[in-house]
């Protein structure tokens, strides 16, 4: 049923929509405000859209109350609203919590960010067609028949002849009063893609870098997951040892040990081998770190790997270094100056949540 | 519109005998017309303010999606909802319980006839549905002439000034008629009209110390038509619509809003009178007439989620309700006169019984001429503080609580009337409309304790100066010492002033 206050309720989804993108910074850095709900939709929680007025402020304000308590008992924090919910004409004060599909978030992360759409690769995209009933014809097949229009049709044609008695209202359809419902058929691409995240939980990753890592995922899940109709995700961890593990894991794990780039590297290339075959898949691997490995030859067995078996496979290899106390930062630097000339390697430097992004734009702004 | 449908038969049964009991009691109300309504349908015409048409603006789709949501969660439904219009429309939850339905039904009944006869709703608009509809109208055709961008964010800035009326206007004679601009104005008398006397008895007939007055005077008068305005101007809508330089449409619009607020404004000036009449009649009618048996227990949770209170907050069905009760009670038992003002013996006090049973009486009276202002000064007594367990909060700086504050009933009663004074906002003027003789506007805050919200009165000023087009000031206190807030159509100033109480 169309409402006469959908269009006000359209307006007001424009305005929420440009709060969020001038505010869209803030999110980025503190994921957590968003609260997930289901896979569809995040509930976003916005500074109050609100018309101002003079009003008084908090300070030397108070009001009265009804039922139990002594003097100096609390109740409770901030902005106590008089009154029931009931019939009011005036809105009360609350913090907007506004729902938005995952989908028009990506839409807002692409437009703030100019994020180009991503091309997928390879020509032999797997096509599937979609029939849709769209429209009506003369000629079709009898199980296609549409009751109705034919009826109307055969009556508005009786009536017209002169044929059609109130008195004994008999409607005989002939062959050019049929209707039978049209279809078209739609080609609908369908590209299937797989994001391969790893990550370092070596000792030197604390929780403030996974943090970052979490809250980075999230927003290059939401943004290739709008790109393409099937999205898959894996998660590997790795010390000096690298396994694969759930999304759940990914995040909570932490180990000691040290650090063996290349052990992830070597399961993530035989993950592809095994199961995404590069001519049907997208595969975006993301590797997040804080720089530091084991040695300058397992340096040397990362970049072989990454040349000969993942990056002639991958629509591209990102790398997203978080900044740690404790580590080195050097893997990105041995990175750089051998694939400098490498397009679809990318590597990024995160230096804080503040930073996450331009991070993102790194990773994405390529369009691969 | 909402095209008048046919009520199922048996709310058409329900209506019928509903509004027997409410009339036998002496309820008088103008034609009420119920609707049923799915809850998609109830949320709009709620986020319109009971309206089936308003102007367009995104702040109603705000409501729609706030009230849509709690819906959907089922942290909230709306049961009832009623128009002050002649006839009166409200409407029903399509899928409610016949209990609901028929207590519902019995507090619009209490409505509709607080609209009618409450003295404070007497200038209302009694056509407003069809108010509101013109309303949408013009700003349409605005819209389609200027851009919904422009338009919408006129009315944002609309919105913001629209508490700053005069709610009792419409029932005094604030100022005498202006004379008309384009009149001949007399010439000004510059000295004092002598007696005509011989100068042996100049001094006489023309005492100078009354001559010495008579200047004064003269110079104060002209002083006041310097002044602009010449009185301090509670009605800042009506001075913008008056005296700034705006487009037509731009008047159009600021018109509709002022329109609205004082449609709306008699309504907040009586929620606790309102609601708490409503309340007393739903339950008077449901529990001495029209309820079933099967159907208490239904009816006794729902009333008692009506008259809950929470910690901090103020119910006004329950206040009301309460209160309306208790001057009843009073009127029956004679508690009331001379006789029983100086009366200190509390046991004389505690079973003083005239048997003189005015209370409906009162009652009755009492909504026909009270506002929610007046009937807590008049009526909310010690006994009723003590016996409803009232108590005031302050909020606690160090702790960002509010904290409970006393139970004292004098302080009870002052917060209790600040709160509602102007509906617990503060009292803005226009001071002067040539400010420092460049045609700045001056606003004044009249000071009663409170500090103003400063980010919010920054903002408000940045409307006030899109509407007057010139720089705007604000003199008001902060932390008790005086503070002129200065926008000038770019930026913010703030600087230390004089403030007098005056």
């Amino acid at each position: 049923m169309s409402l006469r206050i959908d269009q006000d309720h359209r307006r007001f989804r424009e305005i929420v929509r440009g709060k969020i993108k001038q505010n869209l910074r803030k999110y980025i850095s503190q994921g957590e405000m968003l609260g997930k709900k289901g896979k569809e939709v995040v509930s976003i929680p916005l500074p109050q859209i609100d018309i101002p007025h003079f009003r008084f402020g908090q300070k030397q304000s108070g009001g009265v109350g009804q039922g139990e308590g002594q003097p100096g008992d609390a109740l409770g924090q901030g902005d106590p609203q008089s009154g029931s919910g009931k019939a009011g004409d005036k809105a009360g004060e609350h913090v907007l919590e506004v729902e938005v599909s995952m989908d028009e978030l990506a839409a807002i992360l692409g437009e703030e960010l100019r994020l180009p759409r991503i091309e997928p690769k390879g020509k032999e995209r797997i096509i599937a067609r979609k029939d849709r009933y769209t429209g009506i014809r003369n000629t079709g097949p009898e199980s296609l028949r549409h009751f109705r229009r034919t009826f109307k049709q055969a009556l508005r044609r009786q009536i017209s002849s002169g044929t059609y008695n109130p008195a004994n209202p008999i409607i005989v359809p002939v062959r050019d009063d049929k209707r039978y419902r049209s279809w078209r058929s739609d080609p609908l691409p369908q590209s299937n893609a797989v994001i391969i995240y790893m990550m370092d939980v070596s000792g030197s990753m604390g929780d403030e870098q996974k943090e970052i890592v979490r809250i980075e995922s999230f927003w290059l899940d939401t943004w290739l997951r709008s790109q393409y109709q099937g999205i898959e995700s894996r998660y590997i961890i790795h010390d000096a040892m690298a396994k694969e593990v759930d999304r759940e894991t990914f995040f909570r794990t932490r180990e000691s040990g040290g650090t063996m780039i290349s052990s992830a590297y070597k399961l993530c290339a035989k993950m592809i081998d095994d199961e995404y075959p590069p001519s049907e898949w997208n595969i975006y691997p993301f590797h997040f770190s804080d720089g530091d490995n084991w040695s300058v030859d397992d340096t040397v067995h990362c970049i072989d790997i990454l040349k000969t078996q993942i990056l002639p496979r991958v629509n591209q290899f990102a790398y997203g270094q978080v900044e740690s106390p404790y580590g080195s930062g050097q893997f990105i630097k041995d990175l750089q100056e051998h694939f400098d000339d490498e397009s679809n390697l990318v590597t990024s430097e995160i230096k804080g949540k503040e930073a996450i992004m331009d991070s993102i734009r790194d990773f994405l702004g390529k369009g691969k | 519109m909402i095209r008048p449908t046919q009520l199922p038969q048996y709310l058409a049964d329900m209506q019928r005998e509903i509004e027997k009991h409410a009339r036998e009691y002496g309820l008088d109300f103008f034609d009420t017309i119920f609707e049923v309504l799915d809850y998609q349908k109830m949320n709009e015409v709620a986020s319109y303010g009971g309206f089936p048409v308003r102007y367009p603006h995104w702040r109603w789709g705000m409501e729609y999606e706030h009230l849509s949501k709690s819906y959907e969660y089922g942290l909230s439904k709306i049961y009832e909802m009623v128009i002050n219009n002649d006839p009166c429309y409200a409407y029903l939850l399509e899928g409610n319980s016949s209990t609901d339905q028929k207590m519902v039904m019995a507090h619009v009944f209490g409505h509709c006839d607080f609209f009618k006869n409450n003295y404070y709703f007497s200038k209302t608009n009694r056509r407003m549905i069809d108010g509101m509809a013109n309303h949408a109208t013009r700003v349409r055709k605005h819209i389609e002439r200027i851009g919904i961008e422009k338009i919408e964010a006129f009315i944002d800035v609309c919105l913001t000034l629209d508490n700053l009326i005069d709610p009792y206007s419409p029932y005094i004679v604030r100022r005498a008629p202006q004379p008309r601009r384009d009149e001949e104005q007399k010439p000004e008398a510059t000295e004092v009209p002598k007696l005509r006397a011989k100068s042996y008895m100049d001094k006489y007939i023309n005492p100078p110390d009354f001559v010495e007055q008579q200047k004064k005077k003269l110079v104060e008068e002209r002083e006041k038509q310097k002044r602009f305005p010449e009185h301090p101007e509670r009605d800042v809508l009506l001075f913008l619509i008056e005296n700034a330089p705006l487009e037509r449409w731009e008047r159009d619009i600021l018109e509709i809003v002022r329109d609205e607020a004082y449609y709306f404004a008699p309504q907040a000036m009586t929620k606790i009178m309102n609601e708490g009449w409503a309340s007393y009649w739903h339950s008077k009618i449901m529990t001495e007439k029209a309820m079933t048996a099967a159907e208490i227990i239904d009816y006794a949770d729902n009333n008692a989620g009506v008259l809950a209170t929470a910690p901090g907050q103020l119910n006004p069905y329950k206040l009301g309700v309460e209160l309306y009760r208790h001057v009843e009670e009073r009127w029956n038992r004679g508690q009331f006169g001379k006789e029983w003002d100086d009366c200190e013996d509390m046991a004389a006090r505690k079973n003083w019984d005239r048997r003189l049973g005015l209370g409906r009486k009162k009652i009755f009276e009492v909504r026909k001429l009270y506002n929610d202002v007046t009937f807590i000064d008049e009526f909310f007594t010690p006994e009723f503080c003590r016996e409803q367990k009232f108590y005031s909060f302050i909020f606690n700086d160090r702790s960002g609580n509010y904290e409970i504050e006393t139970r004292e009933f004098k302080k009870v009663k002052d917060r209790l009337l600040f709160r509602l004074t102007n509906f617990g906002q503060p009292f803005i003027f226009v001071q002067d409309g040539n400010h420092e003789n460049r045609a700045e506007l001056l606003l004044k805050h009249k000071h009663e304790g409170v500090d103003l919200k400063m980010d919010h009165a920054r903002d408000t000023l940045e409307g006030l100066a899109r509407v007057w087009k010139r720089p705007v000031n604000l003199l008001t206190k902060v932390d008790g010492k005086g503070k002129m807030l200065r926008y000038d159509g770019r930026d913010h100033s703030e600087k230390s002033a004089e403030y007098s109480d005056k």
